[in-house]
């Protein structure tokens, strides 16, 4: 167990090595969020009236961070798959390593390259005029909270990397899963418009949660429909922090049991 | 003494449906060569990864190095050196980087990692190649890579499953000629293999296997024997197929056997033997299209072991490549 550690941080490494080496992946990794920021903003920024000031951007950074975040669920599930179709999980698992490491380390190494795209995404948002009104203190808690909630998710990657095996179904599945996910929430536009049922799924859906606790911790007031006084809608930090540990608490022993159980 | 010993190993797949091992034993004396030789879905990968511990059978026993796989995996993996049929490393990283990630992944530190994956890339002709990544390597190239993977905390036993599969001849040479420095070097090795000659070059003993179980164990010579040894193969025009058929019974003894323009028996004494039905060629004026000896094929020493040719039942194979079954 002491090596434990050490060689989940030269499992990381080689992640970090991979992007150096093929640069175009940290490129396109950064590439689609910041697209996203760009056709949001100046697609649907000037038809939404948020009647808040700051316009539709305030609104929307939060969303597409928490989307962004989202999205690590399926690159850490499709590396992990390719890992195993090339053979190299077999070879980790052939060496004298501890169990866990080769999973702990890709978590990490996808954590890692979260930091950097939320870096990118802030700095472009702050260019189209995202203005967060609130405190330092805020505003770095809710970047913790996006990158503790991509790294929960990063442990449900493992989960489905393990299960599905082939890199391009995990994506298409990845996709259909989250791509739902973070619209079905109050990410892109406010649920108030949405069918009644659907209102009740986006108040539940994490997405929502995490999104409602960046807005807040960013100086936002949130809006909703029939859900306003809800648990959920009324507790949007506390509720993300449930839905982050119980991710977490479910996935990793459910992940690393699959990963030492993998063809055996 | 044993350094490999598997008992009664039996895998299966699919709730039973598809038998992978049926009843395995095998073992290798320690710093000898076993060649495993089989079709493809024998169960020569199955066998593999339960002994290098990444599959558990589902009864059956086996050791490494004395160390119980079922029971001391992780002891187990601190022994072993595992090279499997695609090479397994991380194909956007250099040759380099490769060998000292599992240098360190193998706890040597950074200075020992280094200074291994140096000497291990010199030693496999890999140096000038050693900064670019693995996309960029042939074949050959990687396979070396993949076996250097295996040798930096010099393995007590290796296993070596299909070295050569999909490699060209001059790649295939490469490779054995790098396997057999490496056994006299003294280190254990199961090695498996679709090909009699890869496994009469570099395998003391052969171990035959066929739908999950040994069928022929020996060494090389004495599993040829069984199979008869070489044919002699003469090639000529359909107007000289009668002499030819004369010719090559008389030098073998045998009766020769006419496949379309081929004539061909088999013989003992080899070479001598071409020599003298090229002699008996040339005095009846006949000049044959193509003539050799052949070698048994894994297809001869199949049919002769067991009335059938080499079956490929390639689904039960694990192969990493298609995503393993648990």
């Amino acid at each position: 167990m002491n090596h434990a550690l050490s060689d989940a941080l030269i499992i990381t490494k080689r992640q970090l090595l991979q992007l150096s080496r093929v640069p175009e992946v940290l490129i396109f990794s950064t590439i689609q969020p910041v697209m996203f920021v760009l056709l949001f903003r100046y697609v649907f920024g000037g038809s939404i009236d948020t009647g808040q000031p700051g316009g539709y951007v305030q609104l929307l950074m939060p969303g597409i961070f928490v989307q962004t975040v989202a999205f690590t669920l399926v690159a850490t599930a499709s590396g992990l798959a390719e890992d195993m179709k090339k053979g190299l999980i077999d070879r980790f698992r052939s060496l004298p390593i501890s169990r866990g490491a080769v999973v702990i380390g890709r978590t990490f190494g996808d954590a890692l390259l979260n930091i950097l795209v939320l870096a990118i995404m802030a700095t472009t948002g702050y260019v189209v005029g995202w203005r967060p009104t609130s405190g330092i203190l805020q505003i770095t808690l809710a970047f913790f909270f996006l990158f503790m909630f991509g790294y929960a998710l990063s442990w449900i990657g493992i989960f489905v990397g393990l299960s599905v095996k082939d890199a391009r179904t995990v994506q298409n599945v990845g996709f259909i899963v989250t791509f739902p996910l973070t619209f079905l929430s109050n990410a892109f536009a406010p649920t108030t418009g949405m069918p009644r049922a659907l209102q009740y799924f986006a108040e539940w859906n994490p997405v929502s949660s995490m999104v409602a606790a960046c807005r807040q911790l960013f100086g936002l007031e949130n809006q909703f429909g029939a859900t306003a006084n809800s648990w959920p809608s009324q507790n949007p930090l506390a509720t993300s922090l449930i839905y982050m540990a119980l991710l977490m608490l479910i996935f990793i022993p459910l992940s690393i049991r699959k990963y030492k159980n993998t063809s055996a | 003494m044993k350094t490999v010993e598997a008992k009664h190993l039996v895998k299966t797949y699919r709730n039973g449906e598809v038998k992978a091992l049926n009843d395995l034993s095998l073992d290798v004396e320690e710093g000898t060569v076993l060649g495993v030789l089989g079709p493809n879905g024998a169960g020569k990968t199955t066998t593999v990864r339960i002994l290098a511990t990444l599959l558990k059978p589902d009864s059956g026993s086996a050791t490494v190095a004395g160390i119980d796989v079922i029971k001391h995996p992780e002891k187990v993996r601190e022994v072993i050196g595992l090279s499997g049929q695609y090479a397994a490393v991380d194909e956007t990283l250099t040759g380099w980087d490769n060998l000292v990630m599992f240098g360190r992944l193998y706890h040597l530190g950074r200075k020992k990692s280094v200074d291994r994956a140096n000497e291990l890339l010199e030693r496999f002709d890999l140096t000038e190649a050693a900064r670019r990544p693995i996309t960029t390597y042939s074949g050959g190239m990687r396979r070396r890579l993949d076996l250097a993977a295996s040798l930096i905390v010099r393995p007590k036993v290796l296993f070596l499953d299909e070295p050569t599969t999909g490699l060209d001849p001059r790649g295939r040479q490469d490779m054995w000629s790098v396997i057999q420095e490496l056994v006299t070097g003294g280190v254990t090795v199961l090695l498996t293999t679709q090909y009699l000659e890869e496994a009469d070059q570099l395998a003391d003993d052969i171990a035959v296997i066929d739908r999950g179980t040994v069928i022929a164990r020996g060494t090389s010579d004495a599993l040829k024997t069984q199979v008869g040894g070489e044919k002699l193969e003469i090639t000529v025009e359909n107007s000289d197929i009668a002499k030819t058929q004369e010719i090559v019974t008389r030098v073998s003894g045998h009766s020769a056997y006419v496949n379309t323009r081929t004539v061909s028996a088999p013989v003992v004494n080899g070479s001598m033997d071409l020599m003298e039905a090229l002699r008996a060629l040339d005095d009846a004026k006949i000049h044959p299209l193509d003539i050799g000896l052949r070698r048994p094929s894994l297809d001869d020493v199949f049919l002769s072991l067991t009335g059938h040719v080499a079956e490929e039942v390639i689904e039960e194979e694990a192969k990493p490549k298609k995503g393993r079954k648990k």
